[in-house]
């Protein structure tokens, strides 16, 4: 946490030291919710990247997971006369009086990462994974590498009622409905935790003949995935050949597990939502360009071809 | 021959519930109790209970102490957090593993202290000093790990969570041996009698000579000890620490194991025994919804609905009213003289 608030803070010092030298160059305000998560953190880390290399001044806020210091930030910003703001919004609602004060100051606002409940001429665009679809990127992907063949799955859910794991679970059961022979024959929540994905594949272990009659294991984290992956090496078993795994996210660590071969697939939820949000916004500054409401990133599927070890080297240091 | 026949009396509730738990499990689920030697280990369920017990098992050990003193401790949670960090990060280092272990116990002595400093010496209420810690403890953690998941590949260390030693996992031979230690500590010796004391009566105890600020600093201390020894085995576990997660609303738990246990939070009378088979019960729980297959929906409700049976079962009024309504019962079939 401490790396990434230096890093912030040296970035931010670079970025006005850059400004002062090109008076043309774009300044943009970026409110964050917080650190609390890897992915968080290296969406932070991703964001400066994308603005250090377009030449963009990003004014950066962490929000410490209040709204009110996002309002806050964002006030600032607009009396700062920035171009633009990006906000990373921390809760759906009560959003509508300062987006209007965005708006009457002729600064266009762009959502990272997650929707609001606001009218949707607030703001420019927002850019967000759709998280339905990771599911399903998923559970295509299970489809292929089974083919015709029984497969019954284990699936570790994320905290039971959490919108990641609601849509990761319909996405992945939309993708196997056209295939009798793919089962989830059990499906528990691991809370998004390794500890906790752990237990909960070491109990699906034994109930399900010491793992030998599990196909897969469909996990809605990497984490948990990393969890489940220790319980079945511990178990005698081979997770990656014996027993399928496939997770969403696209941590570091997954990547180390898929060099070992014991994880198999995972879906990116790109920690990069800035690159788009940036694509956008010069596309509107230029020449009026006005993006879709809804600018969805791509869900990657990453597999043990796809380089394991350079994605891991690539990632490591984002702050995950 | 008494002592054990007291012994029994004494954990009869709490093994009466936890028999009538893993039947009940047994019954949805009839693999259960199969228990089977492989990979050089005790293997199954009710080995997956012993062991994913460990740490609120030992949590519930410090726990049973503070609160026969009157106190409560919500940091141990956090002081797992801490402990883990402080040695996966020593860990990851590369310092030996005698080092990185001495560490990470330190540390969990050093909070708890700092808790009992607070309620014994400055007399904090317990809830709100402990608060402090239960708080700022996972910042603490975070700082330690800059905000990661913070992993390690150390076979002899992970052999702390994940090992066995003739045939017993690792971590249920730390928590019986740490009980066991704990245990003989305060009942051999007259400690275990003068918590009591200060429990009932802090002032009355203090009138009569017993160092109360003493005992209080040092219950808060063995329970920071106890999460340190817990730290290590979550650590050691999943081979990294979560500062995020690790022992989170652990604490509850084990507060949780305690009462399960029959020790009053008023303080007092207490048995660690009962507070441990108070953990295996919350654990038993846990792993037998995990295998039931039901919808996680469920888990919380399930978990609530066993936990107030057990704890009515318990309550006096309860016991009261049963036996009452037992008496009003024979006094139908017979009335006695005195009710007319």
């Amino acid at each position: 946490m401490f790396r990434t608030v230096a890093a912030a803070g040296a970035a931010a010092l670079l970025a006005t030291f850059a400004g002062t030298v090109s008076a043309s160059a774009l300044t943009v305000g970026f409110s964050q919710i917080g650190s609390e998560s890897g992915w968080r953190a290296a969406e932070t880390t991703v964001t400066q990247q994308q603005a250090k290399d377009r030449g963009v001044d990003l004014k950066f806020a962490d929000a410490q997971q209040k709204q009110e210091n996002q309002i806050k930030a964002v006030r600032g910003f607009i009396a700062q006369g920035v171009d633009a703001i990006l906000i990373a919004p921390v809760v759906a609602t009560g959003w509508d009086a300062v987006l209007k004060e965005a708006q009457e100051a002729d600064i266009p606002v762009i959502l990272l990462d997650r929707q609001i409940d606001a009218p949707d001429d607030l703001y420019l665009t927002a850019v967000t994974s759709d998280q339905v679809h990771e599911g399903k990127v998923a559970g295509d992907w299970l489809v292929g590498a089974v083919g015709d063949q029984e497969c019954k799955v284990m699936e570790l859910q994320g905290t039971t009622g959490s919108s990641p794991a609601i849509n990761r679970k319909k996405g992945f059961e939309e993708a196997i409905a056209g295939h009798p022979n793919i089962t989830i024959a059990r499906s528990q929540t691991g809370d998004f935790t390794r500890t906790k994905g752990k237990e909960v594949m070491e109990s699906f272990i034994k109930a399900e003949n010491g793992g030998k009659d599990i196909c897969a294991v469909y996990a809605h984290n990497d984490d948990m995935a990393v969890g489940a992956i220790q319980a079945m090496k511990e178990a005698g078993l081979k997770p990656g050949s014996d027993i399928k795994v496939v997770s969403i996210d696209a941590v570091p660590d997954i990547f180390l597990a898929m060099e070992n071969g014991e994880a198999n697939a995972t879906v990116e939820l790109t920690p990069n939502m800035a690159g788009p949000a940036f694509d956008a916004l010069e596309a509107y500054l230029k020449d009026g360009t006005v993006p879709p409401k809804w600018i969805q990133t791509e869900s990657k599927l990453y597999t043990a071809s796809d380089d394991p070890k350079a994605v891991y080297e690539s990632k490591k240091d984002l702050g995950y | 021959m008494t002592w054990i026949a007291t012994r029994l009396r004494r954990l009869a509730p709490q093994l009466i519930a936890l028999a009538l738990v893993v039947v009940a499990i047994t019954l949805i689920a009839p693999g259960f109790a199969h228990v089977t030697f492989q990979n050089g280990r005790l293997y199954g369920s009710p080995m997956d209970v012993l062991v994913r017990a460990a740490p609120v098992a030992l949590l519930s050990i410090g726990m049973t102490l503070v609160i026969a003193t009157k106190g409560i401790d919500l940091s141990v949670g956090a002081t797992i957090a801490i402990t883990g960090a402080v040695a996966a990060s020593m860990v990851a280092a590369g310092h030996p593993l005698a080092v990185v272990i001495l560490a990470a116990l330190g540390v969990g002595l050093l909070c708890g202290v700092w808790n009992g400093l607070l309620v014994g010496l400055i007399d904090i209420q317990p809830i709100i000093a402990t608060l402090i810690l239960m708080v700022a403890g996972r910042g603490i953690a975070q700082l330690i790990t800059e905000g990661v998941i913070l992993t390690f590949n150390r076979p002899a260390f992970a052999f702390l969570g994940s090992g066995a030693f003739l045939g017993v996992p690792m971590p249920v031979i730390l928590w019986v041996l740490t009980g066991l230690a704990i245990g003989l500590l305060v009942r051999v010796s007259a400690l275990g009698l003068l918590i009591e004391a200060v429990g009932i009566n802090r002032r009355a105890s203090m009138m009569i000579g017993i160092r109360a600020r003493f005992l209080i600093v040092f219950v808060y201390a063995a329970a920071g000890l106890c999460a340190a020894i817990a730290g290590l085995i979550v650590t050691a576990d999943i081979k990294g620490a979560d500062a995020n997660n690790a022992g989170l609303w652990l604490e509850l738990d084990a507060i949780l194991a305690v009462v399960i246990g029959g020790t009053a939070l008023s303080g007092g009378r207490f048995s660690i025994s009962a507070s441990l088979i108070g953990a295996l019960i919350i654990q038993a729980l846990n792993t037998g919804i995990l295998i039931s297959g039901w919808p996680p929906e469920f888990n919380l409700i399930i978990k609530a609905v066993v936990i107030i049976v057990i704890l009515a079962l318990q309550s006096p009024v309860v016991a009261n009213s049963l036996a009452a309504a037992a008496r009003v019962r024979a006094d139908l079939k017979e009335p006695r003289r005195s009710r007319t």
